[in-house]
């Protein structure tokens, strides 16, 4: 019984991909196409040019600056959202402008931080922080904003304040917010990673990749696409394992809601 | 037999009062004196209560009933206090109540709000303990002993959202219990559980009550609850909120859902409660208080 | 026959929480509004501030009256509506076809557990590859043509109204299913009156989230390719050395943004009354 059901579970899932991999294997194998190289090429090309010193050179120095930008923007985003989100003035005050920088299509931000910072790392990760804080930020408040006035009364009434009500009621509770804020927050942050570095670099994944693409090195810059592929891929699934385990509570609330 | 609005013949000892009782100075754990709260609206100033004054005993335990919309909450939260009167004060064990006082507890009617729905059960009653730095060893035995008493010491690992509605509400009985208040505070605690375990509850407070020597005021708009549990039922006018009467309820100590309800004398008190009430919806209002 | 009374409370959990928002304030505005201006308002006070007090210079910063009369000049340039239009067109085509193919392919896929099931592990898969990872793929087939950026805006609002729809069609209550069916309406019939209703938040919560994710590629095709649009002019005036005209452009996409998001919430609220109006309706 058990058995025959992961098999059928494993079957869904390669299914539809092994199918359009040997489609696209079939179209590839006769005439030499020029803009998409066979599987085997890609596969080839792929570990020939991403697992040698290019790794150190451009691939972990792009990661490293995402995750210090995403991570920046995020603790700097949940921070000032719990601060504006608990003071109403505060809150009234600054909403327009929070809402009109949210407005601007981050990859603007580029040329504008070229500009006042020239072209260095920092001016990269500067770049990230000030894309994706946005929806960090306008979540964490909106989250702060929506406690439950019963829950914060017991809490009141039960000498939970300063400190322990941030720890304990105001972050898990705006925590479905606030993530919701982080998953729009990694995406922004990969793609700004990549435009920063294919507007204004020598080095990194987005550079190399519109090298590749300048020079006709085709299954190069296949392998390119695929990697950031491959990036988008597993920050999703860290962050859905990450959201899992820290909102667990929340989702099992949620069924039992919807069963209702 | 509920529609007679008018019996004079079946007046209760206690007789009634325009304004509640108080006591000497130095006697009371809970007083409310010439209490007042307008709350300020767009459309104009709304008075919702407008003089309360009346003492609780240490150790009573008094139900608070008016028609809906008599202003309860309201007067509740300057009690507890989670909002200033306009007017007036609250004093708990002769001090000023600004702010929440750390000798007070408050059961919520919402349960389903008023737990925290990110912690488990046990998690929930130790949270206010942890936060007052209460060491471990006694917080444990605490929590232990509260979930023991509400009969919740099976599901200390389970989430709030995963039990029935009667449960949470012993969970957060449990939390007030731990905490070890001097005054317990409930808002209509039972008016969203069903009948079955209303009765349930209703016992479970008096239980603890007995047991803990907790001063309670139990805020209610069900007649049959106020009479059932209180040594004592203060009755509010409709809104802007006076004091209708202060009726002592002398009813043996000892209660039980049966027989407790049989007896002659908890019909005659529960007519006189309702009657009143049907006074006060129909705007009648004690002479002091015009 | 309550084919249209369907379970909304979960579906318009984001929705109906933005109506209460929305809605609430619009009463008593006065207090909160003047914050709002006066927020604004010390905005561009600290930016005129900061180049005139010299803590950034003025050629890399200039103060706010400066860009601000920047983007008034540009106001009175046909090349810069010229340029809007470019944005917007690639905007509104990209959107247009996303939305078309993401609400046919959400329908069919949504409404067949078996093919829900078949077609999830890729969908996880091809979800968060980022479109400008599609970058020099566009180069390469379409140069510096609107082509270009429809390619990557289809991309990244495709998954957006797609995903939204799936959710949507799963969402159909199964009694109301099968109410419509045991009073023999076919295929077209329920699709028509119970699944659309349904999904119909979703989508919109989709088509919003999309709309915002469209400008955001537009803008990008422009700035990295060199496809006609603000995103080129904005480029092009940076490394021209005409800064306060280049944060004029900032500023006009920043406002294209907020104008995008209050149409889109208006059209999603108007939207969604007519569905619930039509709900109460039904069951009254």
């Amino acid at each position: 019984m058990k058995p025959a059901n992961i098999l059928k579970a494993l079957l869904y899932a390669v299914g539809l991909p092994a199918v359009l991999v040997l489609i696209w294997w079939a179209a590839t194998l006769g005439a030499k196409n020029f803009f998409v190289p066979t599987p085997g090429t890609l596969l080839s090309t792929f570990a020939e040019t991403w697992f040698g010193e290019r790794i150190v050179s451009d691939v972990l120095p792009s990661l490293g600056r995402l995750v210090v930008g995403v991570v920046a923007a995020i603790v700097l985003g949940i921070v000032a959202g719990l601060l504006i989100g608990s003071v109403k003035w505060l809150r009234a005050l600054t909403e327009p402008v929070l809402e009109f920088f949210r407005a601007v299509p981050p990859p603007v931000l580029v040329p504008v931080l070229m500009l006042l910072m020239g072209i260095t790392d920092s001016m990269k990760v500067v770049v990230i922080i000030s894309g994706c804080i946005w929806p960090v930020l306008l979540n964490t408040i909106e989250g702060v904003r929506a406690i439950d006035p019963v829950l914060s009364d017991s809490s009141h009434t039960y000498g939970i304040t300063g400190a322990a009500r941030v720890r304990y009621l105001v972050l898990p509770s705006a925590g479905p917010q606030i993530m919701a804020g982080v998953r729009q927050c990694l995406s922004i942050g990969l793609i700004l990673m990549v435009i920063s570095e294919m507007f204004a670099s020598s080095s990194g994944l987005g550079f190399t990749i519109v090298q590749f693409q300048r020079s006709f090195a085709i299954p190069e810059m296949w392998s390119g696409i695929v990697i950031l592929g491959l990036i988008g891929v597993a920050m999703s699934f860290i962050f859905q394992f990450t959201e899992r385990r820290i909102l667990r509570w929340y989702h099992g609330l949620r069924e039992v809601e919807n069963a209702v | 037999m509920q529609s007679e609005t008018t019996d004079k013949t079946t007046m209760p000892a206690g007789s009634p009062a325009p304004a509640g009782r108080t006591l000497p100075e130095g006697q009371a754990m809970l007083s409310v004196r010439n209490l007042k709260k307008v709350y300020q609206t767009d459309g104009g100033p709304i008075e919702a209560v407008r003089n309360l004054t009346f003492d609780l005993r240490a150790g009573e335990l008094a139900c608070l009933v008016g028609p809906s919309g008599s202003g309860k909450t309201t007067l509740l939260k300057c009690i507890s206090g989670l909002m200033a009167p306009t007017e007036g004060q609250v004093l708990l064990d002769g001090a000023v109540v600004s702010g929440p006082p750390k000798k007070m507890a408050v059961v919520f009617q919402e349960y389903g709000r008023s737990l925290f729905p990110w912690m488990r059960v046990r998690e929930n009653v130790e949270l206010p303990l942890k936060n007052q730095g209460v060491p471990k060893a006694e917080r444990d035995k605490l929590v232990d002993e509260a979930l023991e008493a509400v009969g919740l010491s099976h599901v200390p690992m389970s989430y709030p959202w995963q039990l029935s509605g009667g449960m949470q509400q012993r969970v957060a009985i449990a939390r007030a219990v731990a905490y070890q208040p001097e005054v317990l505070l409930m808002d209509e605690p039972f008016a969203a559980v069903d009948a079955q375990t209303r009765a349930d509850l209703e016992d479970l407070i008096r239980t603890v009550w007995k047991k803990l020597g907790v001063t309670v005021l139990f805020v209610t708009h069900d007649i049959d609850e106020s009479v059932y549990l209180g040594q004592r039922v203060i009755i509010l006018s409709s809104s802007p909120t006076v004091i209708q009467e202060d009726l002592v309820i002398d009813l043996p100590e000892e209660r039980d859902q049966l027989n407790t309800r049989a007896l002659p004398r908890f019909t005659e008190l529960r007519h006189h409660v309702y009657e009143q009430i049907q006074l006060a919806k129909q705007g009648h209002r004690p002479a002091a208080a015009h | 026959m309550s084919a249209p009374v369907v379970t909304t409370s979960g579906s318009a959990a984001s929705g109906s929480g933005q109506h209460r928002a929305v809605r609430k304030p619009a009463r008593k505005w006065p207090v909160k509004q003047l914050l709002g201006l006066a927020g604004i308002l010390g905005f561009l006070l600290v930016w005129e501030l900061i180049p005139r007090a010299g803590i950034i210079e003025a050629r890399f910063l200039p103060p706010a009256s400066e860009v601000i009369a920047a983007l008034g000049r540009d106001f009175g340039l046909t090349a810069f509506w010229a340029a809007v239009g470019e944005t917007m067109l690639a905007w509104f085509l990209g959107l247009l076809m996303a939305i078309v193919l993401a609400v046919a392919l959400g329908f069919v896929i949504g409404s067949s557990s078996v093919l829900r099931k078949l077609t999830n592990s890729t969908v996880e898969f091809l979800r968060p590859i980022p479109s400008v990872a599609l970058i020099p793929l566009a180069v390469l087939l379409f140069g510096v043509k609107i082509e270009s950026s429809l390619m990557l805006i289809v991309y990244a609002s495709f998954w957006q109204v797609f995903i939204q729809v799936l959710y949507g069609v799963a969402d159909v209550d199964n009694v109301a299913m099968q109410t419509a069916r045991s009073y023999g309406l076919g295929t077209a019939a329920r699709v028509r009156y119970v699944v659309f209703p349904t999904a119909l938040p979703y989508l919109m919560t989709g088509v919003r989230l999309a709309a915002s994710v469209a400008l955001i590629l537009a803008i990008t095709a422009e700035l990295v390719i060199g496809s006609p649009g603000l995103g080129r002019e904005i480029a092009l005036a940076q490394s021209g050395g005409a800064i306060s005209g280049m944060y004029a452009l900032v500023l006009a996409t920043g406002l294209i943004g907020v104008l995008i998001n209050l149409v889109m919430r208006f059209i999603e609220r108007k939207t969604l009354s007519w569905h619930s109006s039509v709900r109460s309706e039904v069951i009254v």
